[in-house]
């Protein structure tokens, strides 16, 4: 017997489409579920318990204890403070260096290729071994920040009120690249008969930017604030490692502490949620924003 | 009209120019900082004003990978001049190479742990730019129900914070007898890089026009065959864009190899730091592992360029 179609003919001699689909996709969302959805259920059954995985004491059930004590815990607020303060002042660093260097990129320069390579490896390293150094540069009796802006000996990590600026510094160096790519392509996507339109009417430069630039890089550079914002949210690395400022602690930190420093696991647990909740709600606006940039 | 134009076009583009040097310096600064204290002796490491005119060194570097300990005699002449190049280095630190009962040198913890970095990023890159491409294609070519459900629900996976999911991983993990161990730290960050991996390897299968699959079957392949013959060929550059960013990725990681590692299966990032301790640190031989820490990924964002960008703007940046 024969038949022409094709789809059909391969159908038989090898696997089908259907079971093709099956092996390709199942395998990674069963991979998915275990090593990402059940470890979450498994921990929001502890969250329930005045577990501590440093003892052998079985868990007792304590109901919404834990998250009564977290939600009335001054110490977490403030910790979700400085996370807020960190995310706000890091993202609009970013957004002002990145943005800023993308607009002069934009123009006529020479090796405009290799430079733009050159500035991605920032945020290709470490976040933690650029936390290290970054410690070396801010030094404050060697440091060449010092140095190089004659500031003596000034106190980066040690002072309490600069420490989450020294953080959020660090992060803004590592991290504007990522910003100024997105804006990048943003940029170049503005068609150029927009730009030789507003020149023939004479339009000066700053109405040209924030009458033309602007409104059509806007939703690319949306998208770079949340995923930054995101991202900024949840640093650990680069805060745990550069100082141990209390006014440094933000949320991740206070949750590796309280687990494995002071392995109180049930509570941890239980902030582990709290943070989760909000991330989800983070993400809910990114997924609204990414359709309406996709729908443009 | 046109003249006066290009004039303060002119001037425009060389204050473009001004400003992209001095950016490129201030973020290349602390990069360059740190490869350069990685070649100085010792004593210049720290001085003030800053040593930029030096000597390099490589002393930095062979007390990076060897084992030593402060000396409590200087050694003989005859000793010294006895010692191999390296060892003789080490004296010249005010240090000696710490040696077992047979004589043999003992490396230092740096070596291992680089070692460590580069199993588990290798393998876990491999497992999941393997499983992502054939999950992006089940994607890409098949009807799935809920196709945009599924495909958030992996992305989802990505946006937990760390810690979040190190808590209940470490119990689980403890319990099964995977905490320090490579298998371990392999398989998280596969579950870590897998959604990103299926989401970049999907925009790349997307682009690859079906004509050719169905040409190849047509000419009697099989799925499977047209797959592999047809397929992954032209996505040969998608999956080394994305294979470089799950490897840095994982090179990357802290937050997990902190918590899930201690001593066998512990990778560089959590080592280097916990290396300074207290009193005064070397700084040359923390920036010698530090810059032998960054010179891969270096290698791979200048041999990659192109790729690293389109890969980094998925999603956001359709053509």
């Amino acid at each position: 017997m024969t038949t022409l179609d094709p789809r059909s003919r391969a159908a038989r001699r090898g696997l089908s489409d259907l079971s093709i689909r099956n092996l390709f996709i199942i395998p990674t969302i069963v991979f998915l579920i275990v090593f990402n959805i059940f470890p979450l259920l498994y921990s929001l059954g502890y969250s329930f318990t005045d577990f501590r995985a440093s003892s052998n004491a079985p868990a007792n059930f304590v109901g919404l204890d834990n998250y009564r004590t977290l939600l009335n815990d001054p110490f977490i607020w403030s910790n979700f403070a400085i996370t807020a303060k960190y995310v706000i002042v890091s993202v609009a660093g970013q957004v002002i260096v990145g943005f800023g260097v993308a607009l002069l990129l934009n123009r006529d320069i020479p090796f405009k290729g290799l430079i733009t390579t050159l500035l991605l490896l920032p945020m290709m390293l470490s976040m933690a071994v650029v936390g290290l150094f970054w410690k070396l540069l801010y030094d404050p009796s060697f440091g060449i920040i010092n140095y190089a802006l004659g500031l003596g000996r000034f106190e980066w990590l040690s002072d309490p009120d600069m420490a989450l600026y020294a953080v959020a510094l660090t992060d803004i160096w590592m991290w504007s690249p990522f910003v100024m790519l997105l804006s990048l392509a943003g940029l170049s996507a503005v068609p150029k008969h927009l730009y030789e339109a507003a020149a023939i009417d004479r339009a000066g430069p700053l109405y040209t930017f924030f009458r033309i630039t602007l409104p059509l890089v806007a939703p690319i550079l949306m998208i770079a604030i949340i995923f930054r914002t995101m991202e900024a949210f949840k640093t650990f690395d680069l805060a745990y490692i550069l100082t141990s400022q209390p006014t440094t602690e933000v949320i991740s930190i206070r949750l590796y502490k309280m687990a494995f420093q002071e392995w109180q696991t049930g509570l941890s647990c239980a902030l582990a949620y709290i943070v989760l909740i909000m991330v989800i709600a983070i993400t809910n606006i990114y997924v609204k924003y990414l359709n309406k940039v996709k729908e443009r | 009209m046109a003249a006066v134009q290009t004039t303060s076009e002119r001037a425009l583009n060389r204050i473009a120019i001004v400003g992209v040097l001095i950016a490129t310096i201030i973020f290349l600064a602390p990069i360059y900082w740190i490869v350069s204290t990685s070649f100085k002796p010792r004593n210049l490491a720290t001085t003030i004003p800053p040593t930029v005119l030096f000597e390099p060194e490589i002393s930095p570097f062979v007390k990076l990978v060897l084992r030593r300990s402060q000396m409590r005699e200087q050694p003989t002449p005859e000793e010294y001049a006895a010692a191999p190049w390296w060892e003789r280095l080490v004296f010249d630190g005010g240090e000696k190479v710490v040696r077992d009962g047979q004589g043999n040198v003992q490396l230092s913890g740096y070596p291992s742990r680089f070692v460590n970095s580069l199993i588990v990023a290798i393998v876990s890159t491999v497992l999941a730019v393997g499983m992502g491409t054939i999950t992006a294609y089940g994607f890409s070519r098949f009807k799935v129900k809920g196709e945009q459900d599924w495909l958030f629900f992996i992305l989802s996976t990505r946006m937990l914070p760390p810690v979040v999911v190190a808590i209940p991983m470490f119990l689980m993990y403890r319990a099964v007898g995977l905490n320090d161990t490579h298998l371990g730290l392999i398989i998280l960050y596969t579950a870590f890089n897998l959604s990103f991996s299926v989401w970049l390897m999907k925009g790349f299968i997307d682009e690859i026009p079906k004509e050719y699959e169905e040409a190849a079957l047509v000419d009697g392949y099989t799925r499977m065959e047209a797959f592999f013959k047809v397929v992954l060929p032209e996505a040969a550059t998608g999956i080394a864009a994305t294979a470089v960013f799950c490897f840095i990725t994982a090179w990357n990681e802290y937050a997990f190899a902190l918590i899930m590692t201690r001593r066998t299966a512990q990778t560089a990032p959590p080592f280097i730091p916990s290396q300074v301790g207290s009193g005064l640190p070397d700084w040359t031989v923390i920036a010698s592992g530090t810059f032998l820490f960054l010179l891969p990924v270096a290698i791979f964002t200048f041999l990659l360029r192109n790729h690293l960008l389109r890969g980094m703007s998925f999603g956001a940046i359709r053509k």
